[in-house]
Parts: structure tokens; sequence; C-alpha cells
């Protein structure tokens, strides 16, 4: 695994780049360590609170460790009204986790998310990203499956 | 029965996005060429002259916008792409980009003629990374070739934040920092990124632009609707057979798109309600469903064409149960800059929560409607002003729904 600091210092003489260096971070890591905040405010020069401010104001980046694998399940209206809800019980059934939550391996994490923008065929997930379209409870076990 | 017209989806289907021999065959950076042989004054007033209004939501004049920015004289101007498409039900952005990526770049760089600027930034949203790969990928391509002339373009992706589709919001994450919007004035057309002026449009307003400059001003304003001419990109979502995109000109009504393109309602069930133009968008009943897709023709309604998502709910939706979904998603998007909005959204989303769970009552109505009001007016940005709409809306077409919920 690439070091969180040798990322950042290929970002850290783009103007504005401190997100971008933290999306590079989550690629490798799926999570940014508490470390890597404070190297990124050393490396961008920015206040300590200021680099921190930055990582916790968006949903998509995480400061501290989260399970491999983020599942996110899009919870917008259009998801909502499509039946989200029971796609949601049938993730945190799955994992025996809540939503928040990672599992005791490491492997997935549940996360809430509004629309991922795939709403020609709702609901939907991501896993990594990478959007499952017309998600049942049901075709759960075997979406997971691909990711154990 | 309405017909679709493809103008900013010209070449769905017809070219291989990242292969841009395609796209010149097709027709592709002859417009940017044509725009620099015309000069940047007579640029900006054809784009003016075809009343392009801009396709993010907020319908402002795009030929006017760039001749606030192009009236500046400075070393560094800017033209920014709103690629953060967020509003829930919304995905045309990713069509076009996916399917026809140069379209947008050479937007931009007849854009960047106009102004005078010499550095693009496209804004892609965090939901897509795959996006990042291929505008990255075409992005390379024109290089290789030098159809953009000194014009560089870079992408940055942003991070799941609804409100960067503000722009002032989106500059700030551009610049490295929290998606905060800004106060305006100034706008960013004359202060934007890094202070310099700088123009964000849409994508699907970039897209656009080398049809305008390459048919005329005459041939664009002419299409549908003249307050609000040419087509509009709409995704159809929810309760409605056909969960599919069109294109139509701005004077397609709701319901030609409901039935000519959607197929009506899923499975055979009554129509109850569309929200159009994203989660911030009013929610519209039966008796309106003749209005045209147009700015103007859908605020006289209350309602709004912003997006141009369309999320049809039929006669089983509990209307209630959508409107407080809709709320928490407010709540947990508002940025928390700016009081009204940081804790109007809070005490709405825990209000609609009381009384989907049935432990409200009717003085609920009267503090939502007048928290709604106060919102509004006094919020910062438009996510904060837009974000009561469906609640007011909903209260005034849809009463009985929430009168059910006190028995």
């Amino acid at each position: 695994m690439a070091d969180y600091k040798d990322i950042i210092n290929q970002y850290k003489d783009l103007p504005g780049g401190i997100i971008e260096a933290y999306h590079a971070i989550q690629r490798e890591y799926s999570y940014i360590p508490e470390e890597a905040v404070e190297a990124a405010a050393a490396a961008f020069k920015r206040p300590k609170a200021e680099a921190y401010g930055v990582a916790t104001f968006y949903s998509y980046l995480k400061v501290g460790k989260r399970g491999k694998n983020v599942i996110r399940i899009c919870e917008s209206a259009p998801c909502h009204i499509a039946g989200a809800d029971a796609v949601i019980a049938a993730l945190e059934k799955e994992l025996s986790i809540k939503m928040g939550e990672s599992t005791a391996d490491g492997k997935f994490v549940l996360e809430l998310t509004e629309c991922v923008g795939q709403c020609q065929t709702t609901p939907v997930i991501t896993i990594n990203s990478k959007p499952y379209e017309n998600v049942t409870a049901d075709k759960v076990a075997a979406i997971l499956a691909e990711y154990k | 029965m309405a017909e679709e017209m493809r103008i900013v989806l010209r070449n769905y289907g017809k070219i291989e996005p990242l292969k841009i021999e395609d796209y010149i065959a097709a027709g592709g950076y002859k417009a940017l060429e044509k725009a620099k042989g015309m000069g940047q004054q007579a640029l900006i007033d054809e784009v003016k002259k075809s009343n392009l209004r801009g396709r993010g939501g907020a319908g402002f004049n795009t030929g006017m916008k760039w001749s606030f920015s192009y009236g500046i004289k400075t070393d560094q101007k800017y033209v920014v792409c709103n690629a953060d498409e967020g509003e829930p039900g919304t995905y045309k952005d990713r069509i076009i980009m996916e399917n026809d990526p140069q379209s947008v770049l050479e937007g931009m760089a007849i854009c960047g003629y106009a102004i005078g600027a010499n550095k693009g930034y496209i804004y892609c949203r965090g939901e897509y990374p795959h996006m990042v790969e291929i505008l990255n990928k075409a992005i390379d391509q024109p290089k290789a070739k030098g159809c953009l002339g000194d014009f560089n373009i870079e992408v940055r992706m942003g991070g799941g934040a609804y409100v960067c589709g503000e722009e002032s919001a989106l500059i700030e994450s551009i610049e490295g920092n929290r998606g905060e919007p800004r106060f305006k004035p100034p706008f960013p057309s004359v202060i934007g990124l890094w202070g310099k002026p700088t123009i964000v449009n849409n994508v699907e307003t970039f897209a656009n632009i080398p049809a305008i400059v390459d048919k005329g001003a005459d041939w664009y304003k002419a299409i549908g609707n003249a307050k609000y001419p040419g087509t509009k990109v709409m995704t159809l979502t929810g309760d409605i057979t056909n969960k599919t995109f069109v294109e139509v000109p701005t004077n397609t009504t709701i319901r030609q798109v409901l039935n000519d393109f959607g197929g009506g309602v899923a499975g055979g069930k009554k129509f109850k309600a569309v929200q159009i133009g994203g989660t911030s968008g009013g929610f519209i009943p039966e008796a309106f469903l003749d209005t045209q897709l147009n700015f103007d023709d859908m605020s006289a309604i209350g309602a709004t064409l912003g997006s141009g998502a369309f999320f049809v709910m039929d006669e089983s939706r509990d209307i209630v149960d959508v409107v407080a979904r809709i709320a928490k998603f407010f709540a947990h998007e508002s940025c928390g800059k700016c009081t009204p909005c940081r804790e109007g959204t809070m005490r709405m989303e825990e209000i609609m929560e009381r009384v989907n769970d049935r432990h409200g009552d009717a003085a609920d109505l009267d503090r939502m409607d007048r928290l709604g009001r106060v919102m509004t007016k006094a919020c910062l940005c438009g996510l904060g002003q837009a974000a009561p709409s469906p609640v007011l809306t909903t209260m005034q077409h849809f009463k009985d729904e929430y009168l059910s919920k006190f028995n």
C-alpha cells in the first residue's frame, strides 16, 4: 500500500489540490487516516483545523478507519419509493451490522447516501462507487459475494 | 404525439464517445473555429441573441453572463463547467458527458475564447469517478490534435456535497475549501475562482453552445418557447412506465412528456403528482399538467424546471412520507453556513417526521408555512431558499394528505 505521505506529495503543488489528495488517499486506504490530515495540512501549508474542516465537510470523505469495500445505499426520493428500505434491511441482515458501521473483519462498511445519478433503475446501491441497479432484497447476497 | 428534438444529444448513439475522429466527422470543432473568426464581441452578442438560458436551473441568459467577464481587463480568467449534478432524480449531465464529451469541451473552449480565458475546470461530482476517467481521456484527444488551441481543461472531483452545485460553493471546493457558498454580489463572473472573473455554466449549457455557433442565434431562438428557447433534457423517474431520458423543445407540456415519452403512469395506476427539477422542485398536481416545460411557465405555477428531473408519483404514494424523506435530505445537505438554512432545514425535518409519524397537529402546518416562507427569503443560497418548496407546494395542493395524518 502506498504511503499517504507519498500520495500527498504528488498533489502538494496543485492549486486547491487538498481534496484531490484526499480522494487519492481514499482510493488506496478506503478512508483518510487521522495522521494523513495533519500531513496534508503541512504539505498544503494550511492550519490543521482547516485541513480537518475540509476532510469532514464532504460526505464521500471519511476521516478514520472504515471497511474496505464501501457500500452506499441511495435514500433519495426516487429510490425511497422504489423500495430502498427493504434493501437497507437486507444489507444490514446479510452483514450483521447497522448503517454507518463496518464489519468486524474490516471488509465492508454500510453508508447511506443521497442520489448517485442512476435513477433510471431504482433502487440503486454502489460498492466502491460501482452502481448496482434495480436492487432487491433477494439480490443482495449475490452482489456481496463478488467482494467476499 | 410530441416529438423529441436532439440538440445537446445530437451525437448520441451516432459516434464513439472517446473517438474524437467521430466527433470531428460529425462537424465537431468547426464551431470553435467559426467562433474565433467572429471575434469576441460578435460571438457574445450571438449567444446573447440566441437567448440560451442556463440549464443548471437558474435560467440566466448565458451570453449576458459571458459579457460580464469579457468586459473586465485582468491577467487571468476561468471557465468552469458545473458537472456536479446532485439533484435527486437527475442524470442528464452524465448522459451528455458519457456519450458526447467533446461537445462539452468545445462549448467550454468557445466560452474561453469569448471571455478571454485560457484555463477551464470541469467540476465533476464525486459520485461519478468513472466520468472523471472518461473526461480525462476525452481532454487528451483534442489536446493531441491541437483542436483546443491554448485552452487547457482540468477535471476536479467533488466529494458528495449537494451544495457544491451552487456556483460559488463549487468555486470554494475547487480552491480546496469547504464547499460553502459565498455572499453575492460580487458574482463569480466578476470575482470568482482565486478572485478572478469566472464563468460557471452547466454541462447542458455548454453542450448547446457549438450548435448555436454553428447554426446561428436565429435558428436556436425559433425552437421551443420563445422566452426560454431550445430544448431541455428531462430524466423520467418514479412511477412512470418508461424510466428514460428525453430531449424535448421547451414548448412541450408536462403531460406530453408523461404520456408520449414516459408511457404514462406505471402499472395502469392513476397519476397523483410529479415533482420536476429535482428534489427542491414543487409538487405538481394533475390540474397543471398542460404547463410547458420552460423556466417561466413553470415559475408561473409555483414550480421549477430546474435540472430537468421528472419524478412521478402514482395514486398509491404517501405524499407526506415522500416529503418527510426530502426534508431529511435538506437537513443532511445544508452546509451550515447561514442560520436560516442550518436551523430551518433541521426544524423542517423534525416537524415533517412528527407529522408523518402521526404525532403532529394542525398547528404544525402553520409552523411549516411560516418557517418555509422565512427560509425562502432569508437563506443565503438557492439550497435553503428552495428547500421548503416541496413542503409548501404539497401543503397547498395535497392538504388532505396532511390532514389525514392527524386522525
